[in-house]
């Protein structure tokens, strides 16, 4: 989410106004994760203020698409109390919608009659337009200077941006969240009033406005060429990364959250839905109603505002000759742009007009943010159209559309940030509170649920390694193990079968499967160490009883180590996994050498990361994160310095052990000696009781060392790999906001280039930035992903570390309860002979 | 714990004295003493209907070096020679202690404030055992000389309870020192000499052998039981640092696992403190009866050189007479001599025959208490595991 907020506002922050929006930035990148999930509504709410410089187009677009979306998932009455809610949210908007209202209204009649779905809306918007418009004239020689003033507005009162969003693009909301419909419904009657007031507001900051209109005024020229790199941008932006992301982003975030199946598949339909209906209307606007519409409402009002605003803030923000879209652009652009709607739907090249209009729309949005999904969807069409340059609006367009749709969803996710931040507002407040919550908790507990599905779905599947075998001799020699499975699962074709596995297949099994899965995030659990001395005493030594221990201790952890492999539902199914379990020869696992080239290349990859991970100072936007980090960490402290206390009650217990038998063997002796037959025949018995008490005392050693030292140990191992899940995101959210920086870069050459007006390298620049853009949202797609995933290892980890201390913890205290019911026994056997010494 | 060791020190301390007769007429024992540093202050207190003691009951203070001065006396007294003289009681031990603690102070830094504490406590019990251990075993070198019929009429021993003003014996000096280990080689080198010597009395030739296999036998098994009790304790030591990490394990982790290590922790906690019961009872019924009775053996053994001497003395007492009466010259002063040296001898195998006779028989008495008892103890420490975990495990069950 957050790299939906962030892609958005980086056009703004390369040229424009660091000074006015950067505030914006951070608000959006921050605030748009969280958002996102939950709070549609805010964001539909958020966009419709955008779509005002836009609005024409878009306006259209967002009435028919909006219609459509709602009366899939709600009802028609929710429909329409959305476009009331849209409405009322308006009037804190008025400001910005004021500008907009108009061409709304232009739209909306045109759109009107095509949906004639919401008849509430679009007499609420045409009354508005109606309001609007006597503002609106006075507003459009100073709309320009208006817009600039709405964005420092915006930013202090953030409430009016997401009040007025709702107009438009709330019905579009309102489908996803049940919620937010109810509220605005009560809130439609204040929409009409409240209008009125805004539009007061836009005049005050008129005057500041005015200023940049006429640095603009020179630029009309200068404008066309900028405006094809900025739409550009946009086209590329919606086409490749609104798909993607978006879609994407509402399945994942469906799943976190608990409402999401329902939510999910308003979104989808609401995103298909208007994705046709966009594009149809997109060309039916194109076609016939845009010039009517535009020559007529928009050539005055909202033509005014729209370049006026783009205008101003291109100057504010670029600094450039955007700046030049002002008044007289505006007049100039009001008669191209009708001009250049015709053409675009003609298909002609002409369409850069239109560009600048979205273009300049998109820096507006960006200032105040919420604009900016209108000003894609604006963009969208209109550049679908441009970058045609041929009538062939169908493919390119519905896709443009499409990714305006899902544009518009993500860039809401930021609004309802703010309007959570400005909590004073209960409109747009009251709904994104109400969703965040709800996304938040349920996230972890819905992926619990998910766990415990997939656990209760497993099926048998019992996995042992027995019969470790000496195979070769000398050096070459190797221990071979038997894996057996036994298992009800039909992805396996026997019942029950049998390998024979030698211990670097093993390590081979790891690799494979960590180089798959670990970089998603996945905890894939570590193979026991390799130990150059143990192996090497079973391969020199013969029947020593270190070895053999050697050899069982690391038997027992194969088995627990396959044994973990295959209860991890997604290892499980990997090809790998079978492949080990059930083929009978497996190629020879290279690169397991310790220190061959591959280890070595290994060791400096490990040594290397470490380094990163020093240096790479992660600003964690989920503290859920940062808690487990902290608590994994410590663990693993906690662990390894009870493995070393368990290590030295093994090491204790052997020297008791050894302690106790020397002491028997003295006794004996000293029984021999004694001369008085009773006491000869105790202290003979006592040296045997001391000698099974030996016994007990070495097997409650290995006890100590089996059941829970070396439990210790696999969880000091698999803490790494829990760890190295974290690095592994933390490397996913460096590589985007590597990204990120690198698209920063390219804009900042971008607005470099439009400044010294060279338009041959924009082109390449332009390329650069789509492909940036690409990357941004696939890497941050790859983080949430990796996050999402990570999020449920740890938590499924959890529950499996609970489960297997649980298990080992009894095991342990049954194997010290057994030692002491012998050890009664021995020496209630030794109490008559005691006794008998006379 | 503190009491309950006193208990069993009590027991421990009837058991070793076992063989004393229940002569009422002198009681002694030591009710308090104090530890200053190096110095252990001993109050000791006699209660008597002896009209050899001018009051019925007191008590006087004493040092170790007092009742090293008694031992030495008696030792030196010739007409005890045929006696076994008690074992004095050792040197009161503090340094391994002193040493544990000091090492966990080293070790603070790695430790929890809880285990430190745990640490330190054991450190303290273990302490104040050792301190109990010492003013027993005085105790028992008193009460055995005052259940002998002969040593419990010696002087000395009278002075050394009645005197109510310090005693105030001399240290030994260095020369002393030097002399005491110069007498000891002369013994040893002695003994060598006079092993030499044909003896004539089956049964003191059979006590020689047996004590001296015997003798060594029970060093190493009061070697290999000090070292089985010392490593039962760091077993036990160890739990405590388990249970403190468990516990703090337990502390961080919020899942439900935190229940089980709480309990895991705490049943390693109670297991911790009756396998330093295990460790101690141990160390109280075998290693110190095994201790005790190797001291004791010791001094058996030197009732055998002391007769082994005398006999070598009559021997050359007899070649002097035989001598002398071939050269007719100072023969009734040899005659006498060697009179003297047989009565001497005679005297010293007799009353030894007798000590050595109830030595064996008092050591199978004691021997026999302390293995049924420390058998009792075990069965009795195990059960408590026993139930402990049974709790436990049925506590983490039912979770």
């Amino acid at each position: 989410m957050a790299a939906s907020s962030e892609r958005s506002p980086p056009p703004f922050p390369d040229s424009e106004d660091q000074e006015l929006e950067p505030d914006f930035d951070n608000e959006d990148s921050d605030e748009g994760a969280d958002i996102f999930t939950g709070s549609t509504m805010a964001d539909s709410k958020m966009d419709p203020p955008l779509p005002t410089s836009t609005d024409k187009l878009p306006n259209d677009l967002f009435s028919d698409s909006t219609p459509e979306p709602l009366s899939d998932p709600l009802s028609d009455a929710s429909n329409k109390t959305e476009s009331e809610t849209a409405s009322k949210l308006s009037p804190d908007i008025t400001e910005v919608e004021l500008a907009s209202d108009e061409p709304t209204a232009d739209l909306l009649n045109e759109p009107v009659g095509e949906s004639t779905d919401e008849p509430n809306i679009y007499s609420n918007s045409a009354s508005v337009t109606a309001l609007i418009e006597e503002p609106l004239d006075n507003p459009t020689e100073k709309e320009p200077l208006d817009k600039p003033t709405e964005k420092e507005p915006l930013d202090n009162p953030p409430e009016k941006e997401p009040l007025d969003n709702p107009t438009e693009e709330v019905p579009l909301d309102n489908p996803t969240e049940e919620v937010p419909l109810d509220n605005p419904t009560e809130e439609v009657p204040l929409d009409n009033p409240t209008e009125k007031v805004p539009l007061d507001n836009p005049t005050e900051k008129e005057p500041l406005d005015n200023p940049t209109e006429k640095e603009p005024l020179d630029n009309p020229t200068e404008e066309e060429p900028l405006d094809n790199p900025t739409e550009e941008e946009p086209l590329d932006k919606s086409t490749e990364e609104p798909l993607g992301t978006e879609i994407s982003k509402p399945e994942e975030e469906i799943v976190i959250s608990e409402p999401v199946s329902a939510i999910s598949e308003p979104l989808k339909s609401a995103d298909e839905e208007p994705q046709k209906d966009i594009v149809e209307e997109s060309h039916k606007e194109v076609t016939e109603e845009p010039p009517s519409k535009v020559q007529s409402d928009t050539a005055t009002k909202p033509s005014t505002d729209l370049f006026g605003d783009s205008p101003d803030d291109d100057d504010d923000l670029f600094k450039e000759p955007l700046g030049a879209m002002a008044k007289k652009p505006q007049s100039s652009i009001f008669s191209e742009p009708q001009v250049d709607i015709f053409a675009e739907a003609k298909g002609d090249v002409v369409s850069k007009p239109q560009n600048e209009q979205p273009k300049d729309v998109p820096t507006d949005i960006f200032t105040e943010e919420a604009l900016i999904p209108v000003i894609n969807t604006a963009t969208k069409p209109s550049v679908s159209a441009s970058s045609k340059t041929n009538g062939v609006h169908s493919d390119e367009e519905e896709q443009d559309i499409f990714a305006e749709a899902t544009v518009e969803l993500s860039l809401d996710s930021p609004r309802k940030e703010r309007k959570k931040q400005d909590v004073a507002k209960p409109s747009a407040s009251a709904p994104s509170i109400s969703v965040t919550p709800s996304t938040s908790k349920p996230q972890p507990k819905t992926l619990e649920e998910l766990e415990e599905e997939e656990s209760e779905d497993k099926f048998e599947l019992n996995i042992s390694v027995t019969n470790p075998e000496k195979v070769g001799d000398g050096m070459n020699a190797y221990m071979a193990y038997k894996v057996s499975t036994q298992t009800t699962m039909p992805m396996f074709r026997n019942k029950t079968f049998t390998v024979r596995r030698r211990f670097s297949d093993f390590l081979g099994l790891y690799e494979k499967l960590s180089e798959k899965h670990s970089q998603n995030g996945y905890i894939v659990p570590p193979p026991p160490e390799k130990s150059i001395l143990g192996m090497t005493k079973v391969k020199v030594g013969k029947e020593d009883p270190s070895s053999a221990e050697f050899v069982e201790r690391r038997r027992a952890a194969l088995e627990r180590y396959l044994q973990r492999v295959v209860s991890h539902p997604s290892l499980l199914q990997d090809p790998d996994v079978r492949e080990f379990l059930e083929r009978d020869e497996l190629p020879r696992a290279v690169s397991t050498q310790a220190l061959s080239g591959a280890g070595f290349l290994k060791m400096i990859n490990k040594a290397t990361d470490a380094v990163s991970k020093m240096t790479i100072k992660m600003n964690e936007s989920d503290i859920w994160f940062e808690e487990k980090l902290q608590e994994v960490e410590s663990e693993d402290q906690q662990l390894r310095k009870l493995h070393a206390m368990v290590d030295s009650l093994v090491n204790h217990r052997k020297e008791l052990s050894v302690n106790t038998a020397v002491f028997a063997k003295s006794v004996a002796m000293l029984g021999s000696s004694e001369d008085n037959t009773a006491l000869s025949r105790a202290l003979s018995q006592l040296a045997e009781v001391e000698d099974k008490i030996e016994q007990l005392h070495a097997e409650q050693a290995s006890n100590d060392f089996f059941i829970f030292a070396e439990l210790l140990a696999d969880y000091i191992r698999l803490l790494g790999a829990v760890r190295a899940s974290f690095d592994q995101r933390m490397k996913t959210w460096q590589r985007w906001q590597d990204a990120q920086n690198m698209l920063q870069r390219k804009r900042e050459t971008e607005a470099k280039l439009l400044w010294a007006n060279k338009p041959d390298k924009l082109q390449q620049a332009k390329d650069e930035i789509a492909e940036w853009e690409a990357k941004v949202t696939q890497y941050e797609r790859d983080f949430e992903r990796v996050s999402a995933t990570v999020r449920k290892e740890v938590i499924r980890f959890e529950k499996e570390k609970a489960r297997d201390f649980k298990k080992n913890i009894m095991k342990y205290l049954e194997s010290l309860l057994r030692s002491q019911q012998q050890l009664i026994k021995y020496w209630e056997a030794f109490l008559p002979e005691a006794k008998a010494i006379a | 714990m503190t009491s309950t060791l006193e208990e069993s020190d009590k027991e421990k301390v009837r058991s070793v004295s076992v063989d004393l007769n229940n002569d009422t007429s002198l009681i002694i024992d030591i009710p308090d003493a104090l530890c200053e540093r190096d110095k252990v202050k001993f109050t000791v207190h006699t209660k008597t209907t002896l009209n050899t003691f001018q009051k019925p009951e007191f008590s006087v203070p004493r040092q170790h070096e007092d009742f090293n001065w008694l031992h030495d006396t008696l030792v030196e007294t010739e007409d005890y020679a045929g006696l076994i003289i008690p074992p004095a009681p050792p040197k009161p031990d503090f340094e391994s202690p002193r040493e544990k603690m000091h090492k966990l102070g080293e070790g603070e830094a790695t430790m929890t404030r809880e285990e430190y504490t745990k640490m330190k406590q054991e450190l303290e019990a273990e302490y104040l055992a050792v301190f109990k251990k010492t003013v027993q075993v005085h105790e028992i070198f008193l009460q055995r000389l005052s259940s002998h019929p002969v040593l419990s009429k010696d002087r000395n021993f009278q002075i050394f309870l009645e005197y109510d003003q310090d005693l105030s014996v001399r240290r030994k000096n260095a020369k002393e020192m030097f002399g005491g280990f110069f007498k000891n080689m002369v013994k040893t080198a002695d003994e060598v000499i006079i092993s030499g010597i044909k003896e004539v009395d089956d049964f003191f030739e059979q006590e020689k052998t047996f004590l001296l296999d015997y003798f060594s036998k029970i060093k190493d098994s009061t070697a290999k039981a000090e070292k089985m009790t010392y490593s039962h304790k760091n077993v036990s030591d160890d739990y405590i640092h388990i249970s403190a990490t468990l516990n703090s394990i337990a502390a961080d982790d919020s899942t439900d696992l935190k229940k089980h290590l709480e309990k895991f922790a705490d049943l390693l906690e109670k297991l911790r403190k009756v396998e330093a019961r295990v460790a101690s009872d141990q160390e109280l019924k075998l290693t110190e009866l095994l201790r005790y009775y190797m001291r004791d053996i010791q001094a058996a053994k030197d009732l055998l050189y002391r007769r082994a001497r005398a006999l070598a003395n009559y021997e050359n007492a007899n070649k002097a007479l035989d001598k002398a009466r071939l050269k007719s010259k100072d023969v009734a002063q040899a005659e006498e001599h060697q009179k003297q040296c047989l009565q001497k001898f005679d005297k010293l195998s007799e009353s030894g025959k007798k000590e050595l006779t109830s030595f064996k028989g008092r050591r199978v008495v004691a021997f026999r208490k302390n293995l049924i008892e420390m058998a009792e103890l075990e069965i009795k420490h195990a059960k408590n595991n026993m139930s402990l975990l049974q709790g436990c495990i049925e506590l983490i069950n039912t979770n």
